[in-house]
């Protein structure tokens, strides 16, 4: 009995859509590695607190007696530096999955309020029509047409520094590629005929819009939200090397690395090295997935 | 203790015998911002100068003066000094200097257009009157002792160039035109500016034929640039960089370490009674408790200055209890360095009345002092050993300076702590004392960076009579009582002095200055 | 067309007039300056000369407008720090930006196409997949990390290439550039190199989406079936029909690639004016910021003029109404 079950259930998974999406992003072995090491350092990032000998942000907990020690260093708290410290005596391990938590969560925030501004924008253009859409539609292009490090740079000279602020300058510089992706997807979705059939049973436009059209945005969305997630993080690092990114004192992932550039060349590898190599991971693990995505998601969706 | 001023080679420089190139390149970590010498008050302004024109009287390595473009001054009454110029010195123009071009440079020093930071500063006050072609009189309205000390830093243009020279003319090289070792060849802002040396040279001729500075500010890069060859000389070694240098590429590149006249320090807001970021523990308001003290002493008592040194400054530094190193003109040799006591420090603390603490932000620039974010740190860590609740927060000079200048209402210090630096440009503690530690008075120019607002009449009375006081023995004893009254009253919390390091390629050697100006005269061959 | 264009250009003006009173306010609104110009050993009155010289003790409304009334006239104010006007600041180095832009694009064309050609033809071999992965690995590196790590390898290890800063300018048919002299090409390698890679991963990627494309082209397979080489078939048809959409692609990209010179140019110590903005931001000379971002704003809004009327003009589905249909 339960093997007939079973057996009828098999099938009918992998024909879902869901199981059709995962065969195939199964098959490429580099972007299923990617994930997993990317679902790794998400859940490290989450539990950080837990596994850390040190609270990198505690000032109670850090001590510069401890600055610079070379990894495998014992500190005077009576833990070991695996990764070795950095110039303010913070654990780097610690550190490292603080800042990765600050860092994710920088990135993470910004696309998901950049998505839904985005979102609602590019639906309410696709809506609309007309000059309202022309209007929205010149702003994107217009904001598309400048380079988003340049955006963020302004804004962020405006603003201040401050994770807050450096949301706002990130969702500033993200938003118009939702908004384009969102009401592009609506256009060619409104002409097709299930939409046509939709119309022709009555159904208002607006649950048109919000019913019919906008879970078929929803691949795209998650695509273009991967991928923009991965250049928030990025930009953020950029910003924070320049010195205008976040405050020093509770560092991101990129102000360990614009911390560590200064050691660079004393032979103090660790502290520079690490956090580094933990960004790149983050980005390219991240780019790697949207990368699959997007080719089992929508192949045809260009940069 | 001596001065510091161990300039020491700290690596085996060894002699190839290969042939020196005559040129000479040094990548500086700051830009001049103009080869006009009256244009803007920065030191790296003054040290590019110093190539170009001549002063009347020089300040050397540690700041004493020197006869330069003047053989003699002293003062023949209360308000007049007499300086005798040197004859015979020839402008790179080939035109004879005389004390026309004294006048000249004076009037127009504080008075170029535009200038964001004037020579007026040094200038003000006196009068400059042409007795003979090489006497003149500077007349002051009442008697100042830092006569010699402030015309020290205003540079002698040629008076040909007259009044149409502009700060552009300067940077064409068309008005450049001084009495230096060295004269200009060309100016490339942000890239590269040449001089070639004055034959002719009063002095003597220099040491090298070409000399061309490279802005590099990035400090990675700059030692990147030593270590590659393609620079002979850097200013600001990073701290960081230091211990790697001097161990595994010792034997191409050199170090050259020398104290500078810059203290950092701690500000306490002393004027405020309820200060906008000390809080009870509990996040409720209560009485400012830096107006106490025994408060003041505590925080200095928890403050592990060798720690400091150690571990943030990488040893780069020298633990202050003072407003100058010892040996400077008006340093005490009475104060001590204030030890670290953490169980006084709490002791002062309950004595007080906060045996549990209080909560407390400490401010700082995070791009302005040598490891500024990460000496605010330490601080932080130290004061919450003593039973504080910390915050650091660091931030941009840009936007750190005006808050802490004039951030709250009525253009009053915003913050209760603040972490800042203060190099005394005339090299005698008269700057710090006038500028951090005397009553902030806006009419008469007293205490404008006095951040903390500590204000005490006794102080300020020492501090007016010796700049007052004309006599150098009797001025440099009263500057002393003041500096002793202020470390006494916790006016202000000395951290430590930045000692300063330059790279040269090995078989070159450089003379470090206390005023941090980096000069291609300080280099020379082994 | 003329209407278009009369509408086109207002419409850009509009945009102008309101990036630059975000951008006033914007920078106009944060820190001081003075504290950042005046020596500290200046007193009070020094202070409050300096304030009034530059006009800050005016309100900022009425800053607001002077600001207007000379950008007008091309003037968009004088630098705090140099004293100079900040447009002829800025344009006095524009050369040396502009040389490595240009040098890092045609590096990215140069080898991007290639790798991006092979690995489209071949999308299965173990080769193409390293291209990929590598073109992914390309744009996940955070610039100013590559820069430094360039350094440390070829100047610092190999000493082979200077670290930073601009090579000897030479003269060629009148235009000064340090292209034309050895040290100059010396000099420009590594800050070219690192400005490149970005874009390099993204001509990689477009041409081979490019070639993958034309690849199952019915021509494509005919040229195939009559014979033809296969060195002839990439040549004639291949890359003529991918070069126009990475051309296009990457003229639009021209500009971010100037904006990215930022962080190139701090890190080489190149005099662009990259390092002059960012350099300003740290010492908010604030004219120079704003007349920084005003020619960049306008130069883009220009380029898009330009390309808008460009393809309106050849493409006759874009009707001129505006209104797309």
């Amino acid at each position: 009995m339960s093997d007939q079950l079973s057996n009828a259930a098999k099938p009918r998974f992998r024909d879902t859509p869901f199981g059709v999406f995962l065969s195939r992003y199964l098959d490429s072995k580099v972007a299923t590695l990617a994930f997993v090491v990317l679902v790794v350092i998400i859940v490290l990032a989450i539990i950080a607190p837990w596994i850390t000998p040190q609270n990198p942000y505690d000032l109670a907990q850090v001590d510069v007696l401890d600055a610079r020690m070379a990894p495998g260093e014992e500190a005077f708290a009576g833990y070991t530096f695996w990764l070795g410290s950095d110039g303010a005596g913070r654990d780097l391990y610690s550190a490292m999955l603080y800042g990765l938590r600050i860092s994710l969560m920088v990135g993470v925030l910004s696309g998901l309020i950049a998505m839904v501004i985005g979102t609602a924008v590019g639906l309410t253009a696709a809506y609309a029509g007309g000059r309202v859409e022309t209007l929205i539609m010149r702003l994107v292009d217009l904001q598309l047409s400048f380079p988003a490090i340049l955006i963020a740079l302004m804004l962020v000279a405006a603003l201040g520094k401050g994770v807050d602020k450096i949301i706002v300058a990130l969702v500033a510089v993200q938003w118009a590629y939702y908004a384009r992706t969102v009401r592009g997807t609506a256009l060619s979705e409104r002409s097709k005929e299930y939409v046509e059939a939709a119309r022709n049973l009555g159904l208002s436009p607006r649950r048109i819009l919000f019913g019919q059209i906008m879970p078929n945005c929803l691949s795209p969305l998650i695509v273009v939200a991967t991928i923009q997630t991965a250049h928030a993080i990025a930009l953020e690092a950029t910003l924070s090397f320049l010195g205008i990114g976040l405050p020093q004192t509770e560092p991101s992932l990129g102000i360990l690395i614009s911390n560590g550039f200064e050691y660079m060349l004393s032979g103090k590898y660790w502290i520079s090295i690490f956090p580094g190599v933990a960004l790149l991971l983050t980005v390219f693990c991240i780019n790697l997935v949207g990368d699959q995505l997007r080719d089992v998601l929508n192949p045809r969706l260009a940069k | 203790m001596r001065k510091y001023l161990a300039a020491t080679s700290v690596a085996v420089g060894l002699l190839t015998g290969a042939a020196y190139a005559e040129d000479l390149t040094i990548g500086l970590a700051s830009e001049p911002t103009s080869i006009d010498p009256h244009y803007h008050n920065l030191t790296p302004n003054h040290a590019l100068s110093r190539h170009i024109f001549d002063t009347l009287i020089g300040q050397d390595q540690v700041q004493n003066l020197y006869p330069a473009l003047a053989v003699s001054w002293k003062p023949i009454d209360d308000t007049t000094w007499e300086v005798r110029l040197r004859e015979g010195v020839k402008f790179h123009d080939g035109t004879d200097f005389n004390a026309d071009d004294v006048i000249f440079s004076f009037e127009r020093a504080p008075n170029v257009p535009n200038s964001p930071s004037s020579m007026g500063t040094y200038t003000s006050g006196k009068t400059l009157v042409k007795v003979d072609d090489f006497t003149i009189h500077v007349k002051t309205e009442a008697p100042y002792p830092l006569v010699p000390n402030e015309i020290s830093q205003i540079a002698i243009v040629s008076d040909s160039i007259k009044d149409a020279a502009t700060t552009a003319d300067f940077n064409s090289g068309k008005a450049a035109i001084g009495t230096g070792p060295y004269k200009f060849k060309s100016y490339v802002p942000g890239g590269k500016i040449e001089v070639t040396g004055n034959a002719d040279y009063w002095g003597g001729a220099p040491e090298w034929d070409k000399v061309t500075f490279r802005p590099i500010p990035s400090a990675p890069a700059r030692v990147a640039a030593v270590l590659a060859g393609d620079v002979d000389a850097i200013d600001g070694v990073p701290t960081s960089d230091i211990e790697a240098l001097k161990r595994s590429d010792g034997d191409k590149v050199s170090l050259w370490q020398g104290s500078s006249n810059r203290v950092i320090y701690l500000h306490m807001d002393q004027f405020r009674e309820n200060s906008p970021f000390a809080k009870g523990k509990d996040g409720s308001a209560i009485k400012n408790p830096l107006l106490d003290a025994r408060v003041r002493k505590a925080l200095s008592k928890a403050i592990h200055r060798n720690a400091i040194v150690e571990r943030v400054m990488e040893k780069v530094a020298i633990p202050a209890g003072q407003l100058l190193p010892e040996g400077f003109f008006g340093a005490s040799d009475k104060l001590e360095v204030e030890g670290y006591d953490l169980e006084g420090a709490k002791e002062l603390l309950a004595q007080a009345g906060y045996p549990d603490g209080f909560e407390l932000t400490i401010h700082s620039p995070n791009d302005r002092y040598i490891n500024d974010a990460k000496i605010a740190e330490a601080i932080g860590q130290m004061f919450t050993r003593a039973g504080l609740k910390m915050h650091v927060e660091t931030m941009p000079r840009t936007v750190f300076f005006q808050r802490a200048s004039s951030g709250a209402e009525g253009g009053l210090p915003e913050f209760s702590l603040i972490l800042a630096g203060w190099s005394a440009g005339s090299g005698e503690a008269s700057s710090p004392l006038k500028s951090l530690i005397h009553t902030f008075d806006n009419e008469r120019g007293f205490g404008a960076s006095n951040r903390g607002r500590h204000s005490s009449p006794q102080i300020d009375a020492k501090i007016e009579q010796a700049l007052s006081t004309v006599d150098d023995e009797a001025r440099e004893a009263l500057l002393a009582e003041a500096t002793e009254m202020a470390i006494e009253e916790l006016a202000i919390i000395p951290l430590h002095f930045q000692v300063n390091t330059w790279a040269t390629r090995s078989g070159l050697t450089y003379q470090p200055r206390t005023d941090e100006f980096t000069l291609a005269m300080g280099v020379t061959r082994e | 067309m003329l209407a278009f264009l009369i509408r086109r250009i207002g419409q850009s003006a509009v945009v102008v007039l309101l990036m630059a009173t975000i951008v006033f306010f914007g920078v106009n609104l944060v820190g001081d300056p003075v504290h950042m110009l005046v020596s500290p050993e200046a007193d009070q009155a020094e202070i409050a000369r300096v304030i009034q010289q530059f006009g800050l003790d005016r309100p900022i409304v009425e800053q607001y407008w002077l600001f207007l009334k000379g950008a007008v006239q091309g003037n968009l104010g004088t630098s705090f720090i140099f004293g100079q006007p900040a447009v002829g600041l800025i344009l006095e180095r524009l050369p040396a930006t502009m040389e490595l832009a240009v040098c890092a694009l045609v590096l990215a064309v140069f080898f991007g196409i290639p790798l991006g050609v092979y690995s489209g033809i071949k999308p299965k071999s173990r080769v193409s997949q390293v291209i990929m992965a590598a073109s992914i690995f390309g744009f996940s590196l955070p610039t100013f990390w590559v820069g430094i790590m360039l350094i440390m390898f070829f100047s610092v290890q190999l000493q082979l290439l200077p670290s930073t800063g601009r090579g000897e300018v030479g003269s060629f048919l009148g235009i000064d550039s340090s292209l034309f002299t050895l040290d100059g090409l010396k000099h420009i390698i590594l800050p070219a190199t690192n400005l490149a890679l970005l874009k390099m991963s993204m001509v990689i990627r477009l041409s081979r989406a490019g070639t993958r494309e034309v690849m199952q082209q019915d021509y494509i397979k005919f040229a195939r079936a009559k014979g033809l080489s296969f060195g002839r078939i990439v040549w004639a048809h291949l890359l003529k029909n991918i070069m126009i959409p990475v051309i296009t692609v990457l003229g639009l990209e021209f500009g971010s690639l100037i904006a990215f010179s930022v962080v190139t140019e701090s890190i080489f110590a190149w005099p662009g004016m990259g390092k002059l903005l960012i350099d300003s931001v740290l010492q908010l000379d604030r004219p120079v910021i704003v007349a920084y971002l005003m020619i960049v704003v306008f130069l883009f809004v220009a380029i898009n003029l330009v390309v808008d009327v460009i393809y309106s003009l050849l493409d006759p589905r874009v009707s001129l109404t505006g209104a797309k249909s």
